[in-house]
């Protein structure tokens, strides 16, 4: 039940990404389709913003997945713990693999380390029980809610601003100011190219310059 | 949005297929195999470079105000990433930047 806590971020957060994916067009239906099918925030905001761009397809998907790799970074982290857990454990833990249950999952594993991997499964499917269902209805309150909303709020920015509020805490190093950067002057000098192409590009570069400042800084000390 | 039905479920069900296929990559797939320190180092930076490269241009060239930048939603991003990353909390650095948005904007008229 360490998910309670989290309630407070994840449900605003959904009845945001409902809102805005209704304010770009979306039904309900789809809105819906998004917050069950993927259930990653960023990840959704990232296809709903790509799709107001008229971006192809293929450049929304790359662009989303972007996001979404640190999933698999997740995933590989939290093997050597559920690693052998009964299929339609893993199957549910990978479904409902988002940033908060990941990291509380990883800390109260590492100090509690009795813990057995049965344990390890009821924790995580634990912490999601009340985080998910607070997921689906945020969203459809904000779809249902959206278009009651008029334009002259400015909701449109509500997405750029809810990005930069995820990045900004994740500023932890030097090596992910770095990344931040090139991807921002990257992505503001790639604004010419169709759209999409800039972001995969920014991003790309981003990630390659985090990667060798935290190995640089790693062969100095 | 111009989109159709049919290629908003397509990108829908595809994202929600591959969104799972990251998740459960090692968990179900690759088992207990360790990824290259190289990978994982690069993996660490994708939010941190892919979600404001999808940010830095919405704040230069709104479309709302047809692509002419405007000082207040620069104020408010700034206002947003300056309380972001100083209280470490994503719901203040959002009422941040509302605030600034809606406070500046009744300011500037």
């Amino acid at each position: 039940m360490d998910g309670i806590p989290y309630l407070v971020v994840i449900a605003p957060f959904a009845v945001l990404f409902g809102v805005v994916a209704t304010e770009a067009g979306l039904s309900l239906a789809e809105t819906m389709g998004f917050s069950v099918l993927v259930v990653a925030g960023a990840a959704q905001f990232t296809a709903v913003q790509l799709l107001v761009d008229q971006a192809p397809v293929w450049a929304i998907l790359a662009a989303s997945l972007g996001v979404n790799l640190r999933m698999a970074m997740y995933s590989a982290a939290l093997t050597p713990h559920l690693g052998q857990a009964k299929l339609w454990e893993r199957i549910s833990v990978a479904y409902l693999t988002v940033d908060q249950a990941f990291a509380s999952a990883m800390l109260t594993y590492e100090k509690e380390p009795e813990m057995s991997p049965a344990d390890k499964v009821s924790y995580y499917l634990g912490f999601m029980i009340p985080i998910a269902p607070i997921w689906y209805g945020g969203s459809w309150l904000g779809a249902v809610a959206g278009t009651a909303i008029p334009p002259e709020y400015a909701l449109d920015f509500a997405l750029p601003i809810t990005f930069l509020a995820l990045v900004a805490p994740a500023l932890r190093s030097a090596a992910h100011i770095a990344a931040a950067f090139v991807a921002i002057v990257v992505a503001l000098l790639a604004a010419g190219l169709p759209s999409g192409a800039g972001i995969l590009l920014a991003g790309a570069l981003g990630m390659a310059t985090g990667a060798e400042v935290e190995r640089r800084m790693e062969t100095k000390r | 949005m111009t989109a159709s039905s049919l290629t908003i479920w397509t990108i829908i069900v595809l994202l929600g297929i591959g969104t799972f296929l990251l998740r459960f990559s090692f968990l179900g797939l690759i088992g207990d195999r360790k990824l290259p320190p190289w990978a994982l180092r690069h993996l660490r930076y994708t939010p941190v470079a892919f979600i404001p490269a999808i940010a830095a241009p919405l704040v230069i060239w709104p479309d709302a105000t047809g692509g002419e930048p405007e000082p207040t939603r620069i104020l408010a991003a700034l206002a947003t990433v300056a309380v972001g990353y100083v209280t470490k909390n994503v719901l203040l650095a959002i009422t941040a930047g509302l605030v600034t948005l809606y406070g500046t904007g009744f300011l500037l008229g």
